[in-house]
């Protein structure tokens, strides 16, 4: 071991000057056992802090399972904030998956607020779970859920809190195997130093394939240390190990090329798939908080995938193909989820609800089975179609019709077309004022500016439409309290899609076209009243945008941005720009390149991508097409009701698309009685 | 024009049901708020038949008394629920507590008696016993001797308004000191008034009269809740109730 970073020694130092048993061995100071409860050690830190609750565990649906009757532990995390990460579902299916298996148990852990992250550093309690307060120091696997990169420097934190060596060669065999997962992870090059594994893809299947890695190696007395359990778990379908592959860059900045270090490595990673969602209805016991969470409400996930084929969306393109719960799927999930949560509202998730092939009736059947007993039911924002609002008219038959969201994207049918989100101003108009008519009273649109090709105009066109939309509103509804709220966020290319080679926009050139939206919805003061306006700045757009098509290279940013204090960087509050592009100034100097080299310079055809060993299984020529397509303002259609037009994952990945309908439909529920 | 729901108005209240609970362990951290949510969903998960307000946004009729502070545990917390359909209260208290996590504990339930007054007008006291860790008992014991002889003590206290200064000592009914080496126990009696004299202010007040400074933070929990009689005891806020409950079962055995 040659270097040990800066960060853990002060740590070490830290915990070991305030108590000298520190020196008998652990990095912590008092008994060493494995999976012991650092609660008595936390609890005078709590009361000292604020909303001590998120910290505490004891959720309702949480399980704790004796450390010693199982050979793997599992530490998962959600870096963010608690309220943000306990809904996560990802994590929460994880959760329930590894704690049924009988030789695993897994514990959750979130980000901690700088408030208690300083009193642990002064007593020297590490990053701990909330369950049974175990230190993730003493897990075998810290799996990580990345909804977003913004998250990125609270992993840092968690892993200088846990005692854990911040650079994933620094550790040794005693250090659990760090392995980041969710949408970031088909792009974990800015966080190759840091972690051990990346996976990519559903996750359900794959931790049961490293646990069982974990286990064999473990049992076999750990041969060959951590670089042979990391051999083993690189040849596990969907586990990417960084360290097994080396990157030259070019005279220019870009990629030379990546090779892999091992021959017993995959030379690209694929992804992982799971076919029958009906055979993974996870969660089945949604955790439940005591504290508030972003999210009041339980959620059923309805289908997995989407093939719309919307160009910004790296949600839907890694997802492919689309993969249905079934009615009955549904039926039983909402049904068991309800009972053990007692939850009064369900949300029926998915990446554009409207489209599950059953949809009308899973609407309609569940709203008679829930008639008259307080249960809300809501589907979350959805495509500009007459049929949503028939469909949330169905949700919504007896109970407040408050808010319907929709998702336009782009302002005008122009820039609707590039991003492959078709729909005309009159249907657009037409659709919100059915709403209003149906009893709505407030519409949320959502939309993006610094789409590729856009220009001021096409921003200027959301103001035409909200104002449109109010007067066709208070006309068709008679009402003059309707409301719409504009909602607009800067896009950020994401890799593996088709705008991955375009330049983004810069933060300027979002806020001024964030500024002159705003003046022309302000310009007639008699509609403007009625339209709100929410928008974030576009500077941390441009930050997400440097780590999500980052390469390793971007890494030396991330680190010495977290230890210049950068945490929560999600957090308005505690995002600092400046920070930012100072260190990524300091950082990215000595390679040649720089922010701007990273965002808003649009990529050639021919450069290799720091993503491309990774395989989400879209061809890589049918993105680069898709991109020209965009460029020419030509749409593409979906693939669930035209043929196939070969976008490559369903051969990769030997996977199809599996929809519905079935025919089936719910069974009435026996009423249990007291 | 706006929507009406559908349907005839919700059933009304036909039982009212007083509860006591207890908010034990590391659950001490949980807010007024916290627990009141919990509370709600857990009696839709043990299926209790509430009765609920009229409208869109149709409330579940429940009314809390006095919550302890967040990081406070307390063994005398108290509700009272309308229910739309009779039921054994035992039977919902026991389907209550399965429904909520370990720590949050239904301890008691109650028919309230029909006439016998609102159940916050029988509270205005609580017992607190505050350990103090890191403290003798001796120390304690002239802090606490400290504390009753003087006539006025002032602390600052952190309110929704900002700072102010409230005087913790007159809330006070008694104070006794105990515990066990290394940990001292402090018991007192504290009238609810407003703003309200908390575990911290007490323990403040002892600092402000005999520079007692706990190393770590103190651990607070409400024995009890209730009105202070004559004697200085707390009285159970839920004793009319048993007691009115008694006397009608009583009479029935009679006929
Ligand atoms: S391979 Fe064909 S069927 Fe499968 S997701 Fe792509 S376009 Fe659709």
């Amino acid at each position: 071991m040659v270097t040990v970073s800066v960060a853990t020694l002060t740590h070490r130092r830290r915990s070991s000057e305030r108590d000298p048993d520190a020196a008998t061995g652990g990095v912590y100071p008092g008994p060493v056992m494995s999976g012991e409860s650092l609660y008595p050690r936390l609890e005078p830190l709590l009361a000292q802090v604020q909303k001590p609750i998120q910290y505490v565990g004891g959720e309702l649906n949480a399980q704790v399972k004796a450390w010693d009757d199982v050979a793997v532990h599992w530490a998962l995390m959600y870096p963010d904030a608690y309220e943000v990460g306990l809904p996560n579902q990802g994590l929460m299916i994880l959760y329930e998956v590894l704690n049924e298996r009988p030789d695993a148990l897994a514990e959750r852990t979130y980000a901690v607020w700088p408030d208690l992250a300083a009193l642990m550093r002064e007593a020297g309690v590490g990053q701990f779970t909330v369950d049974a307060h175990r230190a993730v120091r003493d897990f075998d696997v810290l799996g990580v859920s990345f909804a977003t990169e913004l998250g990125y420097t609270n992993l840092l934190e968690a892993l200088d809190l846990a005692g854990v060596p911040l650079h994933a060669t620094d550790r040794d065999e005693s250090h659990p195997v760090v392995v980041a997962g969710g949408h970031a992870a088909f792009n974990p090059e800015p966080i190759a130093d840091f972690v051990d594994c990346a996976v990519l893809g559903d996750g359900e299947q794959a931790v049961g394939d490293i646990t069982d890695v974990v286990a064999a190696w473990k049992q076999q007395g750990r041969p060959g240390g951590r670089e042979e359990l990391l051999a083993r778990l690189a040849r596990v379908d969907g586990v990417y190990v960084p360290r097994f592959y080396a990157v030259s860059y070019g005279p220019d900045g870009a990629i030379a090329a990546v090779t892999r270090t091992r021959a017993d490595v995959p030379a690209r990673v694929g992804k992982r798939t799971v076919m029958d969602l009906d055979e993974w209805p996870y969660p089945k016991t949604p955790l439940v908080p005591l504290a508030e969470s972003v999210h009041e409400r339980m959620s059923v996930e309805i289908f997995r995938g989407c093939t719309r084929g919307c160009r910004f969306c790296q949600a839907g393109m890694i997802t492919r193909p689309v993969r249905e719960r079934t009615i009955t799927g549904i039926g039983s999930m909402v049904d068991q989820g309800l009972r053990a949560t007692g939850y009064e509202e369900v949300g029926l998730l998915s990446l554009s609800s409207a489209d599950h092939s059953e949809i009308g009736q899973v609407a309609k059947e569940l709203a008679d089975r829930y008639e008259g007993t307080n249960t809300g039911l809501s589907l979350p924002s959805t495509r500009v179609d007459a049929f949503n609002v028939t469909l949330a008219n169905e949700l919504s038959r007896n109970g407040r019709r408050s808010g319907l969201t929709f998702a336009p994207e782009g302002g005008s049918e122009r820039i609707r077309r590039v991003i492959n989100k078709t729909v005309s101003k009159e249907d657009l108009v037409a659709t919100v004022t059915t709403a209003y008519a149906n009893g709505w009273q407030q519409v949320k649109l959502y939309f993006m500016c610094g789409l590729p090709t856009e220009t001021d105009e096409d921003v200027l066109e959301i103001a035409e439409l909200a104002v449109e939309v109010i007067r066709a509103g208070r006309e068709a509804s008679g009402r003059k309290d309707i409301r719409c709220t504009v909602s607009i966020g800067g896009f950020v290319p994401k890799p593996h899609t088709p705008f991955q080679w375009a330049a983004q926009a810069s933060a300027e050139t979002i806020d001024h076209r964030l500024r002159v939206l705003r003046q022309a919805i302000n310009a007639d003061r008699r509609i403007g009243r009625s339209i709100g306006l929410r928008y974030h700045d576009g500077k941390p757009g441009v930050i997400e945008g440097l780590l999500s098509r980052g390469d390793r290279r971007v890494g030396r940013v991330i680190e010495r941005v977290w230890r210049e204090g950068g945490r929560f960087d999600g957090w308005s509050e505690h995002f600092s720009f400046e920070r930012w592009t100072a260190a990524a100034g300091a950082e990215l100097a000595p390679f040649g390149v720089d922010l701007d080299w990273f965002t808003t310079r649009e990529r050639t055809q021919d450069e290799v991508l720091p993503w491309d060993h990774l395989d989400s299984g879209l061809d890589k020529e049918w993105l680069w097409d898709d991109w020209q397509d965009a460029l020419s303002e030509e749409e593409v259609a979906d693939c669930r009701w035209t043929p196939c037009y070969d976008c490559g994952v369903c051969p990769t990945n030997g996977t199809e698309i599996q929809i519905g309908p079935t025919g089936r439909s719910l069974l009435p529920l026996t009423v249990v009685g007291r | 024009m706006a929507r009406q729901p559908e349907g005839p108005p919700p059933p009304p209240t036909v039982q009212k049901l007083r509860l006591r609970y207890a908010k034990r362990g590391p659950l001490r951290f949980a807010s007024h708020r916290d627990l009141a949510r919990a509370l709600e969903r857990a009696l839709r998960r043990a299926q209790v038949p509430m009765a609920y307000s009229a409208g869109f946004t149709p409330h579940p009729k429940i009314s809390y008394v006095g919550a302890a502070p967040t990081g406070a545990a307390s063994e005398a917390e108290y509700l009272e629920i309308g229910l739309a359909q009779r039921c054994d209260p035992e039977a919902v208290r026991v389907a209550l507590d399965d429904s909520l996590p370990p720590g949050i504990d239904v301890l008691e339930c109650v028919e309230a008696a029909e006439g016998g007054g609102s159940l916050a007008d029988r509270i205005d006291a609580t017992r607190w016993r505050i350990e103090l860790p890191g403290i003798e008992s001796a120390e304690l014991e002239s802090a606490v001797a400290a504390l009753l002889a003087a006539g006025e003590v002032t602390v600052a206290k952190r309110t929704k308004n900002g700072l102010r200064d409230v005087d913790a000592r007159a809330p006070i009914a008694s104070a006794s000191a105990g515990g066990a080496a290394g940990c001292a126990i402090l018991h007192v009696v504290v009238r609810q008034v407003t703003p309200a004299v908390r575990p911290d202010d007490v323990v403040a007040a002892l600092a402000a009269v005999a520079d007692l400074r706990p190393p770590s933070p103190p651990r607070a929990v409400r024995e009890a809740q209730g009105r202070l009689d004559d004697s200085g005891t707390v009285a159970d806020p839920l004793g009319p109730d048993r007691a009115a409950r008694a006397r009608c079962q009583g009479e029935h055995a009679a006929v």
